[in-house]
């Protein structure tokens, strides 16, 4: 196997796009890095409790991946989903409310920091059963072909879900009807605490996908810019009518797996060596050498995503917990006559 | 809960003779020609015309893209079913039998049931999934179960039976307007029931149960693939001078305790006739609905007929030993009514 620590890509360039969108990249992934480092002190002061899954390491994914898609986009993700969602648009504040357990968040408190769910932005939920979300963007991806609209289905899964039955199934059944879904596989190379090499006899994840007849490539998933090309160049086949795509975002996760994980599996040299690739200090290092950014600006940006946080936190503290008279509520919806 | 129902509406037009394959033939194809936004999919529901040939013709009537062959990918075709309804769609989803429906139940437990109460009540899941369950053919331990006990265990959907022509014609379209998971669980040895139904049938409600024969003496409680069996036992009970009352429960989940109660409030006995295994059945469920609801009523306990607990046998003799049968609903009647009060 190959390590993409040992061997990244070489950066995409930067002049393709506006000095402004760049910097405007840069404030997503350092929003979502704020957002969860919060999340962990308020998980360690018991205002967050439950599974809390960190994306940190992994924003350029997120953030590169979302600029393809359109608002009436759909999306579907996983179980480590906070910096999907708020790279979608869903505001900080709703986020934090959910977390808290709070009536004011995004899922009225019954989903918790793994089910995330917006009607207003097409997302349809972090789903924490591994590889459980793929049939789903299949179907609405159906539903898109059998309405003829020309919608795009993005569906986030880790590369531990290669090893389920539904990422076979869903392949299979996407590239079959020719269905617009967008399959952005993240691997950031353990499934919780089990390596790729020990759970997987073909390693090459993009070759499983073209074995389906998807147009299949990998992506350096610590580049932002590069994942917003790859993925670019994805949605466009996807949205053209081509089919599903499969993009593969090498990536790797900073943090351990949840807040209970001692990390046996892997070596803090090995940590430290993916932490040189920290997609937001290399990319704003690259902002400030082409003077897209100074200090100052990076100040500010780092001041209006604290007072953003802050204000989502005092959001959450203010909101309210859902009267338990509501527990059975939404079980089943009413018939509308 | 409404009160007791007969499930089907008054028959006005002239009758004709029919299977319960053909009524459930003829509820798919109304939904198709009503609705836009149905369609079917599952495994052999083409060109092959389904599994127990329910879907024969409507191919040929409404075209390759709302009759969906799928590949035998239960999970992902129930999972897209589900995606499918919250794009906007009215899926059917068939699946072969109850016992392939395992290999789907990620999607239906994980997904389809939780979702509209894990969003917060944000997406909810108009999706009706179709299955064959129970024995009776001699197709052993992987194709005769029934696990639609199972099922009605799980908040989040619902689960009908039909047992008549009148249900199987008219619970699908009603089973297509409710905004959550349906399942939908067609006894195998109905398919080729023949029976009278009005030309005009259509619709029935999915929210009770129906009180199938009036009796004054003894409440036999059962569903599916056992109401005519039931119903048989009630006849020779009437020969030996006891009037038994015969509940077709129609609609699994959620229960029509209020019928049941009032029933047995009548009889003040009860038998609970279950395809299903007796350990943690619905069987089990109705009778502790009865001891909590009608305690003081009853005048002897509830007594249940369920399946062997074994996985049912291919050989005819044995599978025949392993169901409820008339005779063992009759003795279990008549042990009842001689017991108490």
């Amino acid at each position: 196997m190959t390590s993409p620590a040992a061997s990244p890509s070489q950066p995409e360039q930067l002049a393709e796009a506006t000095p402004q969108h760049n910097v405007q990249l840069l404030r997503e992934m350092l929003r979502i890095r704020r957002f969860e480092e919060r999340c962990v002190e308020l998980y360690s002061a018991t205002k967050i409790r439950g599974f809390l899954h960190l994306y940190i390491g992994e924003e350029a994914v997120a953030v590169g991946a979302m600029q393809a898609l359109d608002p009436t986009d759909a999306m579907v993700t996983t179980y480590r989903e906070h910096g999907h969602a708020l790279a979608r648009g869903m505001p900080a504040s709703s986020i934090m409310a959910e977390m808290y357990g709070k009536v004011e968040g995004c899922s009225r408190g019954h989903g918790g920091s793994m089910h995330l769910f917006d009607v207003a932005t097409r997302f349809y939920g972090g789903n924490a059963i591994v590889g459980g979300g793929l049939p789903l963007a299949v179907g609405l991806a159906l539903a898109d072909k059998l309405q003829g609209r020309s919608r795009v289905t993005a569906c986030f899964f880790g590369e531990g879900a290669v090893a389920e039955g539904e990422f076979h199934e869903s392949m299979n059944l996407a590239a079959l009807w020719r269905l617009p879904v967008l399959f952005l596989c993240e691997n950031n190379l353990y499934a919780m605490g089990t390596a790729l090499a020990r759970s997987e006899s073909e390693t090459d994840l993009t070759l499983k996908a073209a074995s389906y007849e998807l147009p299949a490539w990998p992506v350096d998933g610590m580049d932002v810019l590069a994942v917003q090309a790859a993925v670019r160049r994805a949605a466009t086949l996807v949205r053209g009518g081509g089919g599903p795509c499969f993009v593969e975002l090498r990536t790797y996760r900073f943090r351990a797996h949840s807040m209970y994980d001692p990390e046996l599996y892997r070596t803090k040299d090995e940590v430290e060596t993916w932490k040189r690739r920290d997609p937001i200090a290399t990319f704003s290092a690259r902002l400030i050498e082409k003077n897209a950014l100074d200090s100052d600006g990076l100040a500010r940006i780092e001041a209006e995503i604290g007072a953003e946080i802050d204000q989502a936190v005092a959001f959450a503290e203010a909101g309210t917990p859902e009267p338990v008279g509501e527990l059975t509520r939404n079980v089943y919806r009413e018939a509308t006559p | 809960m409404s009160g007791p129902t007969t499930g089907e509406r008054p028959a006005t037009g002239t009758r004709i003779q029919l299977t319960y394959r053909e009524a459930l033939r003829e509820a798919l194809r109304e939904a198709l020609q009503r609705d836009r936004r149905v369609f079917l999919m599952g495994e052999d529901v083409g060109r092959y015309g389904g599994c127990f040939g329910v879907s024969k013709g409507l191919l040929e009537e409404f075209g390759p893209e709302r009759i969906r062959d799928t590949p035998l990918s239960e999970s992902a075709f129930v999972g897209a079913g589900i995606g499918a309804a919250l794009g906007g769609m009215r899926p059917i989803v068939e699946i072969m039998t109850v016992n392939f429906s395992l290999l789907a139940l990620d999607q239906i437990i994980n997904n389809a049931a939780t979702i509209l109460h894990m969003s917060g009540g944000q997406f909810s899941v108009p999706l009706v999934i179709r299955m064959t369950t129970g024995a009776g053919r001699q197709l052993a331990a992987q194709h005769s179960h029934s696990l639609e006990g199972w099922y009605a265990h799980i908040p989040g959907i619902k689960v009908l039976a039909p047992a008549t022509l009148e249900d199987a014609r008219g619970m699908l379209w009603t089973a297509l307007e409710d905004p959550n998971p349906v399942l939908l669980f067609e006894h195998g040895a109905l398919y080729n029931l023949r029976g009278e139904l009005a030309t005009d049938a259509g619709p029935v409600d999915i929210t009770g149960a129906a009180v199938r024969r009036p009796g004054s003496d003894v409440t036999l409680i059962t569903y599916g693939g056992s109401l005519a069996k039931t119903l048989e036992a009630a006849d020779a009970l009437s020969a030996h001078g006891v009037q038994a009352e015969v509940i077709d429960l129609r609609t699994l989940r959620p229960l029509d305790e209020a019928t049941i109660l009032a029933s047995v409030a009548r009889t003040h006995r009860a038998v609970v006739v279950d395809e299903g295994w007796r350990s943690g059945s619905l069987a089990a469920e109705v009778s502790a609905r009865i001891m909590e609801g009608a305690f003081w009523e009853l005048d002897a306990p509830v007594a249940r007929v369920c399946s062997a607990e074994v996985p049912i046998p291919y050989a005819k003799h044995l599978e025949d030993a392993a169901l409820p049968q008339v005779a063992g609903i009759f003795d279990a009647a008549r042990g009842v009514v001689t017991r108490g009060g």
